[in-house]
């Protein structure tokens, strides 16, 4: 396993409970991620290792997050960060997950 | 029943006496699901559209009658350059898929499935939905950029196959009004002469801009269309190429869902409600009003439904009638309940009456 930087590294994703039981996965999978530890790269990872949740976090033209979905990188809400910015290397060397998360909002 | 909620898809099963019905569900928990609808070639093959705020669009497919779901593509990439419609304001707005409002079974093959978009487009897939692909002609008809959304949003809600001609389609766009087609969904005709909105279009006989709520058809008798407007019950005797209303003497003509009876392709089904700010039944006394003489004249159906303090809404996919004899009906609220009648509106039953807000109510006949 590397950091941020190396030439891969292994992230801890976290996962809401819809897109757990959408994909029928654990609360928490770990994604070989090439190259530098991004959101972009991550989330990369993640949907090529899981189609079915294509569509689910990024917009599928866009690639832009999905309104009402966060995401934090540890305790650090980078949601709205550069989809391009390295995570901290605590989450890229796979010792806290980058997580992603329902917004929260009624109904 | 296939039953579509606010928090999950419902199956209703039931002998072929109607009296005990059975649920199993919340498939998709959570989740929104706007439409489930079964293929008439294969009623072991069950499409859903799974929707979401937070999470966007999923189609399940299931091929044992609902037991077991998987889903599928759920790539609705609007073809091209997308450019734009009105927004409420009417400000240019490009346009932005949203979710899947309905899908529509091909009548002849159980791999091909139509598609009812928001922002208002149709998808078409042929390959079980692993893949959709766009019918560009409808939402680049020449008043496209000038379609304008309804209080629920810019959506394609009702999609018609013609039993007899598969190149022949009508959809129906909140608020554009009704599109047909006679070569398979590449190019579109506005369909919407008859319709009047006053005070709600600048030109209430325009060509576009109706809020059509739903469009309804027998299958013997394809080219008599019934269709619940905003406010307005219509009827069209020529596949849509004019209307006239057949609202006579209802309480309201305000309203959403409307079916046709499976045998008697002149009785018609629709619950009003009371007004456009109002979405509740007339008087708190839930009713179907049904005609049997193709509109114009209809009766109250009263029994076995709450006629003190209802104030819930039926909403357009949410009526369904079965194949049986005598013809089946059904409906769901957005108070959670789901009415049957076994003896096609005479009298109601309640079977099911906590559910979430039920969006959408289809009927299946197992053989």
């Amino acid at each position: 396993m590397t950091g941020a930087g190396g030439e891969g590294t292994r992230v801890r994703v976290r996962l809401p409970a819809q897109l757990r039981e959408l994909a029928r996965l654990p609360a928490e999978v770990v994604l070989e991620v090439p190259g530098v530890a991004t959101q972009r790269s991550v989330l990369d990872a993640l949907e090529f290792t899981y189609p079915v949740l294509r569509g689910t976090v990024r917009d599928r033209a866009t690639a832009a997050r999905r309104p009402f979905v966060r995401f934090f990188a540890g305790e650090l809400d980078c949601s709205n960060a550069s989809p391009d910015e390295p995570l901290p290397s605590r989450v890229a060397c796979g010792h806290e997950p980058f997580a992603i998360v329902g917004a929260m909002a009624g109904g | 029943m296939l039953v579509g909620t606010r928090k999950g898809a419902f199956v209703l099963t039931s002998g072929a006496k109607r009296d005990r019905w059975d649920v199993s569900g919340p498939h998709f928990g959570g989740w929104e699901v706007y439409h489930v609808a079964g293929s008439p070639v294969d009623p072991d093959r069950i499409w859903a559209s799974q929707t979401s705020s937070w999470f966007g669009q999923v189609v399940q497919r299931s091929d044992d009658g609902g037991s077991t779901w998987q889903p599928v593509g759920n790539d609705f990439s609007y073809d091209g350059e997308p450019g734009t419609h009105l927004w409420y304001d009417g400000s240019p707005r490009p346009w932005s898929f949203t979710r899947i409002w309905h899908l529509e079974p091909s009548l002849g093959d159980a791999t091909t499935v139509w598609a009812g978009a928001q922002d208002a487009a149709l998808f078409r897939s042929a390959d079980g939905g692993s893949t959709w692909r766009e019918l560009t002609g409808l939402r680049r008809h020449p008043s496209g950029p000038g379609w304008q959304p309804g209080a629920g949003g810019l959506c394609l809600h009702t999609v018609l196959l013609h039993p007899q001609d598969p190149s022949r389609l009508l959809v129906a766009i909140s608020a554009a009004g009704v599109f047909t087609s006679r070569d398979g969904g590449e190019t579109w005709a506005a369909a919407n002469r008859g319709l009047r909105s006053e005070g709600v279009l600048a030109d209430p006989d325009a060509e576009v801009g109706h809020c059509v709520h739903k469009v309804v058809a027998h299958p013997s008798a394809p080219e008599v269309l019934y269709m619940q407007k905003h406010w307005d019950v219509m009827r069209s005797d020529d596949w849509g190429a004019s209307w006239y209303e057949v609202s006579g003497d209802l309480p309201s003509d305000f309203g959403f869902a409307i079916a046709v009876h499976a045998h008697e392709p002149s009785t018609v089904y629709v619950v009003p409600i009371k007004s456009d700010s109002e979405h509740y039944p007339p008087e708190g006394r839930l009713r179907v009003y049904r005609s049997r003489t193709g509109g114009g004249d209809w009766e109250p159906l009263t029994q076995g439904l709450p006629q003190a303090h209802c104030y819930v809404n039926v909403l357009r996919d949410a009526m369904a009638v079965d194949s049986l004899d005598p013809c089946g009906v059904y409906f769901g609220t957005t108070g959670g309940q789901v009415y049957a009648s076994a003896d096609a509106g005479d009298t109601w039953t309640a079977v099911a009456r906590d559910l979430p807000a039920v969006l959408s109510v289809e009927a299946q006949v197992l053989p």
